[in-house]
């Protein structure tokens, strides 16, 4: 036997020491396998957490809402789940807010005006952006992207002061009334705040640059030698407009369409502020359900209607949206 | 390519650029109007200015608007950056369906939807559980965080497609582990994207006036609720120097980004020219 006692000992608390750093090592081990496997599943959970709570849960809260009773209390709506004595949850639904809506006529016309305004100034986005989209491709290196800027800049801009700038020159002694008198072709002021006309122009205005740069995406990509086939083979310019670029930009156009209809079609500021009272437009209406009238069942019903309205363009944006996405 | 379509082009071009300008110079122009009445000219004048500069009400808006836009900015990069990766790198996960859809919903949701379901679920949250208490700056960036995390998460994704995936597949060949791939190589490619997440996020927050007034509680006006309130009565000189003030400092912004893109871009068509000269 050559171990001593000592020796025996120091092997011990070497043995001893050695497995703590294993027990450490592993310990880290485990935290850096934790993460390793772990970190796809939470960077996924956080921002999906926050998008149930904060975004899918405020739904099902104005779904609810929409089927109480108003009252006049605070909150000012009944509850919509009551405990019954047998403690079972008994659900009342009350559809008067939806037949309310139905029966009464302004907001069927509010509705359906709402759907006409965003329409035409869709089709009206689209006659002016698609020959500026179109010009822009073509023009050249240095211009092309100076163009391009010009048209991006009034997006971040202000979009409440964008708006603002039409009521100084629509107004009664606005700028356009001053200059059509000055130039003699009118001798009294036309009315043109407060009107539909003052929401087409600022709807237009407001929304233009978000037809123009999907249009640009699409027409960017277009291939070019295709019009030179058809115009070698005898092809009118308009002729090959309309049978081959129109055609092929037709992604473009919904996705243009869809991101000036369906805000267009909800939009609070622009008939509040340029159509006044005059113009029916629905969110205009919902919002002063909510803040003037206190009708919160009646506004989380006018709510879940338009929702209704817009999702199908919705569904179908995001159906576009994922394609160019995959492409 | 025939004369007669090109003029049609470049007039209808310059048509909408002056559609979308000239408004916005109007503004400008009458904000140095010495009259009280915006359409009437009476003179050269700063006084709105003057007047701006010393209204402490615009200033206090002006900084709370400031305050949410830039926490809204950093946490809407943050958690959209996470969503943007999920969307463009993770295939599979469970709930992708309705991630996507809650992700591309708030782009095209009108902003009335928005706010009226956010300041439902703030009252709704507030009687169950205490909190929120009362509802002002809290609540109203809470509720531009929700909106702009998913534009942001639009952005990273279009830009990590545009990238694709052969250097972390590299990476990975060479034996890196996923997350080291990750911090290493996906987050560096995806810096200018974040930049560029981080600034519309701000714009936007700053920006929103639906919302906002949706869910802010008293006493708490961002800039655009107070400018709101102030123009639904008329027109206001102040406003247009506002208006000029905000206008020149995104044009600054907007011409000094453009000119880093377009020197940018001229590097790459020299360094494209050099490469195919050798």
């Amino acid at each position: 036997m050559m171990t001593k006692p000592t020796d025996s000992a120091l092997t011990a608390s070497r043995l001893n020491e050695s497995a703590k750093m294993t027990s450490h090592r592993q310990w880290v081990h485990v935290v850096d396998n934790f993460f390793q496997s772990r970190w796809k599943g939470l960077s996924v959970a956080i921002p999906y957490v926050w998008l149930v709570i904060f975004f899918l849960v405020p739904f099902f809260i104005v779904l609810k809402i929409s089927f109480a009773e108003s009252l006049i209390a605070s909150p000012p709506f009944s509850s919509l789940f009551e405990w019954s004595e047998d403690a079972a949850l008994k659900m009342t639904l009350i559809f008067d807010n939806f037949a309310y809506l139905w029966e009464d006529d302004l907001y069927v016309k509010t509705y359906l005006n709402s759907v006409k305004i965003s329409t035409i100034s869709t089709i009206l986005c689209l006659l002016i952006g698609y020959p500026m989209a179109y010009a822009i491709v073509r023009a050249s290196g240095t211009m092309k992207y100076l163009l391009l800027l010009m048209v991006i800049l009034p997006f971040w801009t202000s979009f409440l002061l964008r708006v603002y700038a039409w009521m100084g020159i629509l107004a009664d002694q606005g700028t356009l009334n001053s200059f059509l008198i000055w130039a003699g072709i009118i001798d009294q002021p036309i009315r043109m705040m407060y009107s539909e006309f003052a929401v087409y122009i600022g709807i237009v205005y407001s929304y233009l640059p978000f037809m123009i740069l999907p249009l640009y995406a699409n027409l960017e990509k277009l291939d070019l030698t295709l019009h030179e086939a058809a115009s070698d083979l005898g092809a009118h310019p308009i002729t090959v407009f309309f049978t081959v670029t129109l055609p092929l930009t037709i992604p473009g156009i919904i996705a243009g369409g869809l991101l000036v209809f369906i805000p267009a079609t909800g939009e609070f500021v622009i008939p509040d502020l340029l159509g006044g009272g005059n113009v029916l437009m629905i969110g205009r209406v919902l919002y002063d359900e909510f803040n003037s009238n206190h009708d919160w069942p009646v506004a989380a019903a006018v709510a879940i209607a338009l929702l209704i309205l817009l999702v199908i363009p919705m569904m179908l944006y995001q159906h576009a949206q994922s394609r160019q996405i995959n492409n | 390519m025939p004369k007669k379509r090109s003029t049609f082009l470049l007039s209808v071009l310059c048509f909408g650029m002056a559609f979308l300008y000239i408004p916005m110079f109007l503004l400008i122009v009458y904000s140095f109007n010495y009259s009280k009445i915006v359409s009437v000219w009476g003179g050269l004048s700063t006084r709105w200015y003057t007047s701006l500069f010393e209204s402490e009400e615009i200033w206090s808006a002006l900084m709370l608007s400031l305050k949410i836009a830039i926490v809204n900015a950093t946490f809407a990069t943050l958690l959209g950056t996470l969503a943007g990766l999920a969307l463009a790198r993770f295939r599979y996960f469970r709930g992708r369906t309705l991630f996507t859809g809650m992700i591309s919903a708030p782009l095209v949701m009108p902003e009335v939807i928005t706010g009226l379901s956010l300041l439902l679920l703030f009252i709704t949250l507030g009687d169950l559980i205490g909190w929120p208490e009362k509802r002002g700056i809290t609540t109203i960036t809470i509720a531009h965080i929700t909106f702009s995390l998913a534009y942001v998460a639009v952005i990273i994704e279009s830009r990590l497609s545009g990238i694709g995936e052969t250097l972390e597949e590299a990476a990975l060949d060479l034996g890196a582990k996923p997350l080291r791939v990750m911090i290493d190589i996906t987050l560096p490619l995806l810096a200018p994207g974040m930049l560029a997440g981080w600034l519309l996020a701000f714009t936007l927050s700053l920006d929103d006036l639906v919302i906002a007034s949706f869910v802010s509680g008293p006493g708490s006006s961002t800039l655009p609720m107070l400018i709101y309130s102030r123009v639904k009565l008329g027109l206001k000189p102040d406003i247009n120097a506002l208006a000029t003030m905000i206008i020149l400092a995104v044009a600054i912004g907007v011409l000094i980004a453009g000119w880093i893109l377009i020197r940018q871009q001229k590097q790459r068509q020299r360094d494209a020219q050099l490469a195919g000269t050798e």
